[in-house]
């Protein structure tokens, strides 16, 4: 666009003018709307349909409204267990890799030693690998030495898949980490494991949590690594799978609901508390500069 | 004494991760490469035999399903950047106090389970539903015709499941422009779209290669979307690769066929990184390092 029609634009008064200018105007935030709305529909779909009342085995078309699937989420046994062993899975898996990948991150940031580059390699190259292959080369390995696959193999492949974003998420936390204050700490006789644990940890403890929040959520979630890894053990997205084929009951979008409203409220409360860590550590110098002002004032008068 | 324990802290806080990943991600490759050489079947045994025709044979008679997956993931690449690009865009710039919310409704997605938003795309898309019924009417969609079991269908289903990997990481780079800096050009050249052009766009580089990589990579290997909202014509590698492994136990040649994906992925990402600048992704990296 040249300037000239922008200028007759902004001083214009006529209605479509205006209504031209806008536009033009908020173009790009009517387009994100739109692209916002994409990304939920299929959200809203999911819900809605946990309180439809399907008349064949298919949840596919409205047939009316119920709350009978609410009453009563956890009635199919074999979905129930399903959920119980993903959440037990993603427990014991998210604990692991998170403790393995911020120790990674930990030498990554505070340590200079020889093999940095390959480390680094190593951790991003399952991030740039297809799932689909790094399913199917766990299983080759466990083929290859008749390990039958179960609940063991799948929290191997959940550890393993979860530790590189532990990794990323942990480390950029890290990075703006100011180490005067563990100086601090061992200047006042404290010796470096109470200073880890009386400093360091409780400083990038949000990191951690965040990084295990990642990982809790992937292993959830995962369905590729665990197609190939899982024997005939049954996590949540493979049930879900085995039913698609004859009937998805309305009871796993209720479960699917739930989950979305427990992830939403936690992601909410770590952002508030994120948040008003920030302001608590932002008031700070602003107070130390008010403290100062007052103190000059009556110098000044 | 200390000096020398000093300097192998590192490797006690790398080791158990550092293991972990070599036993259970590099070693598999290896097997999975041994595998793809051997010759035999699940009743009978299978032994090595440097059995090289698994790679030919299964290239020849799978090279249409190949082709497909990167036509599929590359226009829903390109869809999705088409899409997420604005909405990075609108929320690093428009968003003020609603930033985080627009953030959170982003990732929501990632919040149902993946199998369970893609068969909500089926119920979208449906025979019968409102959206195909409108497409119907405007003349989009033949009276008959069908969306489900399309390569739109599965493109679209692409697209929507890997979005947030692309406005994640475009969004990053862009919330870290300076915005005086905008400001600044728009001074000196004094029209927002030479700005956009010559300073907004090249400082996104970078979020725009890693979102394009972590759109594309996941979707090559997907076998989800296929499955759910396509037919058979539709089967893109991952089908091919899950099912010879899973349902068919033809263990050589879906090993043979895994390794060809992903020295396909590879080459491919080296080539473009090469294209659009390695600073891009590996420079951020060893910044941070």
């Amino acid at each position: 666009m040249s300037a000239p029609p922008a200028a007759a634009a902004a001083t214009g008064r006529s209605a479509p003018a205006r209504a031209w200018k806008w536009l033009r105007e908020n173009a790009i935030s009517l387009y994100a709307g739109l692209a916002i709305a994409y990304m939920l529909i299929p959200i809203a779909v999911i819900i809605a349909f946990s309180f439809n009342d399907p008349a064949g085995r298919y949840n596919f078309t409205w047939e009316g409204f119920t709350l009978e699937h609410w009453e009563n989420p956890f009635g199919i046994t074999e979905l129930t267990d399903a959920m119980v062993l993903s959440l037990e899975l993603a427990a014991l898996a998210t604990l692991v890799a998170t403790a393995l990948g911020t120790l990674i991150a930990l030498a990554l940031v505070r340590y200079e030693f020889f093999g940095r580059r390959p480390t680094n390699f190593l951790i991003v190259i399952p991030l740039a690998t297809p799932e689909v292959v790094i399913g199917a080369a766990l299983l080759s390995m466990f083929l290859l030495y008749g390990v039958s696959p179960g609940f063991n193999t799948l929290f191997i492949a959940h550890v393993m898949f979860s530790i590189s974003f532990v990794v990323i998420v942990v480390r950029s936390r890290l990075i703006g980490f100011d180490r005067s204050l563990e100086e601090a700490a061992q200047d006042l006789g404290a010796n470096a494991f109470t200073t880890f644990r009386t400093v360091t940890l409780p400083l990038i403890a949000p990191g951690i949590v965040a990084g295990g929040m990642l990982a809790f959520a992937l292993s959830i979630d995962d369905f590729v690594i665990s197609n190939f890894n899982s024997g005939t053990t049954v996590t949540f997205p493979l049930y879900i799978f085995g039913a698609s084929q004859r009937g998805i009951p309305v009871e796993v979008n209720v479960m699917a609901a739930m989950l979305f409203a427990v992830t939403v409220v936690a992601m909410i409360f770590t952002v508030w508390q994120q948040r008003r860590a920030e302001r608590l550590a932002a008031t700070r110098p602003e107070q130390e500069e008010e403290d100062r002002a007052l103190a000059l004032a009556p110098a000044r008068g | 004494m200390t000096v020398i324990r000093r300097r192998l802290v590192p490797y006690f806080l790398l080791g158990p991760g550092m293991i972990w990943l070599i036993l259970f991600f590099v070693v598999p490759m290896y097997f999975m490469g041994r595998l793809s050489l051997e010759q035999g079947t699940l009743t009978e045994g299978f032994e090595f035999t440097w059995q090289f025709s698994n790679f030919t044979d299964s290239l020849s008679e799978f090279d249409t399903q190949f082709v497909r997956s990167f036509f599929y993931a590359g226009v829903a690449t390109v869809l999705a950047l088409a899409i997420g690009y604005p909405l990075a865009y609108a929320i690093a710039f428009r968003g003020g106090k609603w930033r985080n919310a627009l953030l959170l409704a982003v990732i929501a997605p990632f919040f149902v389970t993946y199998l369970i938003r893609t068969l909500a795309w089926q119920t979208i898309l449906g025979d019968t539903s409102v959206v195909v019924e409108t497409m119907r009417s405007l003349g989009l969609v033949s009276a008959d015709g069908r969306v489900l079991d399309t390569a739109g269908s599965v493109i679209a289903g692409l697209t929507y499941n890997f979005l947030p990997f692309m406005v994640l990481p475009i969004y990053a780079s862009l919330e870290r422009i300076d915005e005086n800096l905008i400001e600044a050009a728009k001074d000196l050249y004094s029209s927002a779209r030479t700005a956009f052009w010559k300073v907004t766009l090249p400082i996104s580089a970078p979020g725009i290669v890693a979102g394009t990589l972590l759109t594309f990579i996941p979707a090559v290997g997907d076998y989800i979307n296929a499955d759910f909202l396509g037919s058979q014509n539709q089967a893109m590698i991952g089908n091919v690769i899950q099912s010879r492994y899973l349902v068919v136990n033809d263990y050589p040649s879906a090993a043979a066929l895994s390794f060809v994906l992903l020295v396909l992925i590879m080459a491919a990402v080296v080539v473009y990184i090469r294209f659009a600048g390695s600073e891009a992704l590996m420079g951020e990296e060893a910044e941070r390092a």
